[in-house]
């Protein structure tokens, strides 16, 4: 028999998220109310404005295309019990290298698809340098990778801040020119289909394929195998003669990849230009969506387009209700709030349901006092 | 004496198994009731039911004669009952009075103050019940008799009137064990009512009242300890007649195999763990390494197994120096390692059993290619290993690890080294947890390993196991070796000097 290449979570894990998502909607619509909205026509406006049509939904999936692929990043490092916080610095990094890319070889000077193909790739290499180090310093010395992947972030933000400024600025000493647009993963054809759509691009595909990827790392491989077990019981890794180090570098490596080619379909597709000062919130999310997508695949791609629409929609709903997009905002940070409850709540839920029973339970029966105190 | 517990007609299930059927239980004041079945019977889920940690399909509970629904643990520990769990439950960096009172009322607000109360209390209690245990201590800096006396004095200091003991006895040496059975007797006496589950007929004649005999979930019987043998209880247990005694012939050792040449180990605590040590395993013969825990074994099977590095001295396999090679290097070359710790080391608990039972191997052929895992070929390996060695769970190779019971676990562990057929099999503790079927079963493998013309390197606590099985015994005493004997030619009393630290005769065998 054969395991199928990408697993549907398991019905508790969907029930748990699906709740996750639910609670975040309920407490958005506390706070619309609370400002005097109507919840159901503010979420009414919100859905709309991210599926109302094609444009919408393109723009929704090019949204969820980058989260897709932190979404992934941060995934593939969970499963190997590391906790990468970096991808926004990953992201960075990869966004440096194809700006860099995009905007130093002239136009028709090399054929389009070698140039994009280069700009994905290096962007795909700069973010797995990014996210080696952090491995690297984990596995010589013991350095925690939460510490270093914030500290690689601040790296690449104040990298970008210098760069931009010396070498790329336009105008604006605090942003490069614009990519050309053959040196943008946008492409015609795909804006047709979904009615002139300008940030959708061949990014998605790179987010479907990853995702393919790396349920096939984790379930098919014998490197999927290494990564996991590591994550589960390092020790019973090293017992089994896996190679623990080995195995968090290339984890670390894999996984800042990810965010790396983020870095490019965001940068180089969905935007145009690079700006000094921000690190991208994708790289954030994406701890989010790997949490609420139970560390798979297909849940951190569903999640991901889920997010997407959130975030295409917010505008509209500003538009159309008095409901500000701040709210949208704060409803993703509620909803990845009650996610991570949720994960805990599915940890130690037996612990926390005990408990809950016990303090209703404990005033009905004469229960005998606990002798704790004397 | 009346009953303080009445447990009937329990009914639990698990996907596709059921761990309790129709299972009645009574438990009188001031008793020691032993809980006797084979690995998987259900004894420890019916306990977990008892401290509220499964809710049965069906059944009753009474306490003191009256029904009660043990929803939760804190509903039993007002009832006063408590438990030590197979697998203890402490928190590592906290120390043994911040996990006696964790959860309890005195810990919200004023803190401080009252753990200085409860330390107090605490000291008292060990005293008064010799248990000998430092309140300030960390868990991660005692021993694992020690751990155990923490979770008792955890019961006592909830003032736990039903204590359950689940296999207390199987990580502890045998002194530790001597030790435990007076503390058992002594709170008997104060009154208390004990449930204690045990494989070891030995203690139950020891210390039990009564004992009640699981088989497959149900109730075989209950006796009184005293009107009966150990053969009859195993019996009852197994359904048929158990052998005590290993069945072998003299050894026929062959060339050596491996070669331990003046090794030195760094322990834990940055000193030598083990002290120019030096022993030859032979082809075809099982070397017994004797001695009190923490008197080296650990930093030798370290060692040996490539998991700790060696300060000095050499490791030699068929003649050729592996003192340098990796963990994977050495389990290529053929050694296989049974670990002291199953959970730590032999399990990926999360993983499911035909996950686990490829652990060495996944990259291996026929169960990968080209860097893919063959399905096709692990299932049917798997399965094989499972029968083989009688691992019993709910939902066979697909179960995941952490759903099987401890000496289940155990089993699948020994299965899956013994099926590597290595050259050199290091086997620590391999017994541990099992009943006394699969440990006649474990033995045998291990002697037909040996008579397969392969070396075992048995390290275990138990006298009675290095005994049975070894043909030559080393004695391990503070890191050095005190002495190698024939096994044939000693007798527990030298061994037991030997482990003492007492210089006796026992020069090179
Ligand atoms: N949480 C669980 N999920 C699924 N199956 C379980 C679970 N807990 C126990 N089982 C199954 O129930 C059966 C009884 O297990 P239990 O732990 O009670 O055995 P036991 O008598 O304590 O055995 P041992 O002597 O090996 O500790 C086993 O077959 C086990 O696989
Ligand atoms: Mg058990």
């Amino acid at each position: 028999m054969k395991k199928p290449l990408i697993r549907i979570r398991d019905g508790r894990s969907v029930r748990l998220s699906l709740f996750a998502i639910l609670l975040g909607l309920l407490a958005g619509a506390v706070l619309i109310l609370t400002i005097g909205g109507n919840p159901f026509v503010s979420y009414w406006h919100m859905f709309r404005g991210g599926l109302m049509d094609l444009s919408r939904i393109g723009t929704a999936l090019a949204s969820a295309t980058n989260l897709v692929l932190t979404g992934l990043s941060v995934a593939f490092a969970f499963r190997t019990g590391l906790f990468n916080i970096g991808a926004a610095g990953q992201m960075l990094a990869g966004a440096m290298t194809v700006t860099a890319i995009g905007l130093s070889i002239p136009v028709g000077a090399l054929p389009r698809p070698f140039v994009l193909l280069l700009m994905v790739l290096a962007a795909g290499l700069a973010g797995a340098l990014w996210g080696v180090v952090p491995g690297l310093l984990k596995a010589k010395f013991n350095v925690h990778e939460v510490v270093t992947c914030i500290m690689m972030n601040w790296i690449a933000y104040n990298l970008v801040s210098w760069l931009i400024p010396a070498y790329f600025a336009s105008n604006l000493p605090s942003e490069t020119p614009l990519i050309p647009k053959e040196h943008l993963l946008r492409t015609g054809w795909m804006a047709s289909i979904f009615g002139d759509n300008e940030y959708i691009n061949y990014g998605f595909f790179i987010s479907l394929l990853m995702m393919v990827v790396v349920g096939f790392i984790l379930n098919r491989t014998t490197l999927g195998y290494e990564l996991k077990a590591v994550g589960f019981n390092r020790h019973a890794a090293e017992y089994a003669g896996i190679r623990v180090n080995r195995s968090m570098v290339l984890s670390m490596a894999v996984s800042g990849l990810l965010a790396g080619l983020a870095g490019a379909t965001y940068y180089a597709g969905y935007a145009n230009k690079l700006v000094v000062g921000t690190l991208p919130a994708q790289g954030f999310d994406g701890i989010a969506i790997s949490l609420i997508g139970a560390n798979t695949p297909t849940g951190v791609f569903l999640t991901a387009l889920f997010f997407g629409i959130l975030h295409t929609g917010k505008g509209f709903m500003n538009a159309m209700t008095d409901t500000p997009p701040e709210i949208a905002d704060t409803i993703i940070a509620t909803i990845v709030y009650f996610a991570a409850t949720s994960i805990l709540i599915e940890r130690y839920g037996k612990v926390a349901a005990k408990w809950w029973k016990d303090r209703k339970g404990r005033k009905t029966p004469a229960g005998t006092a606990k002798g704790g105190a004397d | 004496m009346e009953p303080i517990v009445e447990m009937i007609g329990i009914r639990k299930e698990f996907p596709g198994i059921v761990a309790n059927d129709d299972v009645n239980l009574q438990l009188l004041k001031g008793e020691i009731h032993a809980v006797l079945g084979e690995n998987g019977a259900g004894k420890s889920t019916l306990m977990s039911i008892l401290f509220g940690l499964y809710q049965p399909e069906a059944g009753r509970i009474l306490v003191r004669g009256r029904e009660v629904r043990i929803q939760n643990p804190n509903v039993a520990n007002d009832l006063k009952i408590g438990m030590v769990h197979q697998h203890f439950k402490l928190v590592h960096n906290f120390t043994v009075t911040e996990n006696i009172i964790l959860g309890l009322e005195p810990m919200v607000g004023l803190g401080a103050l009252d753990t200085k109360k409860a330390a107090a209390r605490i000291r008292e209690m060990s005293t008064r019940y010799g248990l000998n245990v430092d309140p300030d201590a960390r868990i991660e800096e005692i021993t694992v008799g020690m751990q155990q006396r923490v979770e008792i004095l955890k019961m006592l200091y909830r003032n736990a009137e039903i204590l359950i003991f689940d296999e207390p006895t199987s990580v502890l040496t045998p002194q530790e064990i001597h030790e435990l059975m007076g503390i058992l007797k002594g709170l008997v006496r104060e009154g208390r009512s004990i449930l204690l589950i045990t494989h070891k007929l030995k203690e139950i004649k020891e210390v039990a009242d009564r004992c009640t005999v699981l088989r497959r979930g149900r109730v075989v019987g209950t006796v009184t300890v005293a009107d009966t043998t150990e053969a009859r209880m195993a019996e009852m247990m197994v359904g048929r007649k158990v052998s005590f005694a290993v069945d072998k012939a003299p050894a026929k050792p062959g060339a050596v195999t491996l070669e331990i040449r003046n090794l030195s180990v760094m322990g834990n605590r940055k000193v030598l763990g083990l002290r120019d040590f030096s022993l030859e395993v032979r082809k075809g013969e099982i070397v017994g390494v004797a001695g009190v825990d923490g008197n080296g074994q650990a930093e030798l099977v370290e060692a040996l197994t490539g998991m700790r590095r060696a300060e000095s001295g050499q490791v030699l396999l068929n003649g050729t120096d592996i003192t340098a090679d990796s963990v994977r290097q050495r389990i290529r070359k053929g050694i296989a390692h049974i670990p002291e710790d199953r959970h730590k080391h032999g399990l990926v608990l999360d993983y499911s059993l035909e996950d686990n039972m490829i652990l060495e191997l996944y990259d291996q052929p026929p169960f990968a290619r080209r860097g893919l895992l063959d399905r096709e070929a692990i299932r049917p390996y798997a399965e094989k290993i499972l029968s083989d060695f009688d691992v019993r769970s709910g939902k066979g190779v697909d179960s995941n690890a952490r759903d099987l019971s401890g000496g289940n676990q155990q089993k699948a562990i020994v299965g899956r080294e013994i099926e590597l057929d290595p050259e050199v099999l290091i086997a620590v503790q391999p017994t541990r947890g099992l009943d006394v079927g699969a440990i006649e079963y474990i033995h045998r493998r291990l002697v037909e390993q040996r008579d397969g013309g392969k070396a075992v390197l048995l390290v275990s606590l138990e006298l009675d196991e290095i005994q049975n099985l070894s043909d030559r015994i080393a004695v391990l005493f503070r890191g050095e070796r005190m002495g190698l004997l024939e096994a044939s030619a000693t007798d527990e009393n030298e061994i037991g000097l030997l482990m003492a630290g007492v210089q006796g005769k026992g020069g090179a065998a």
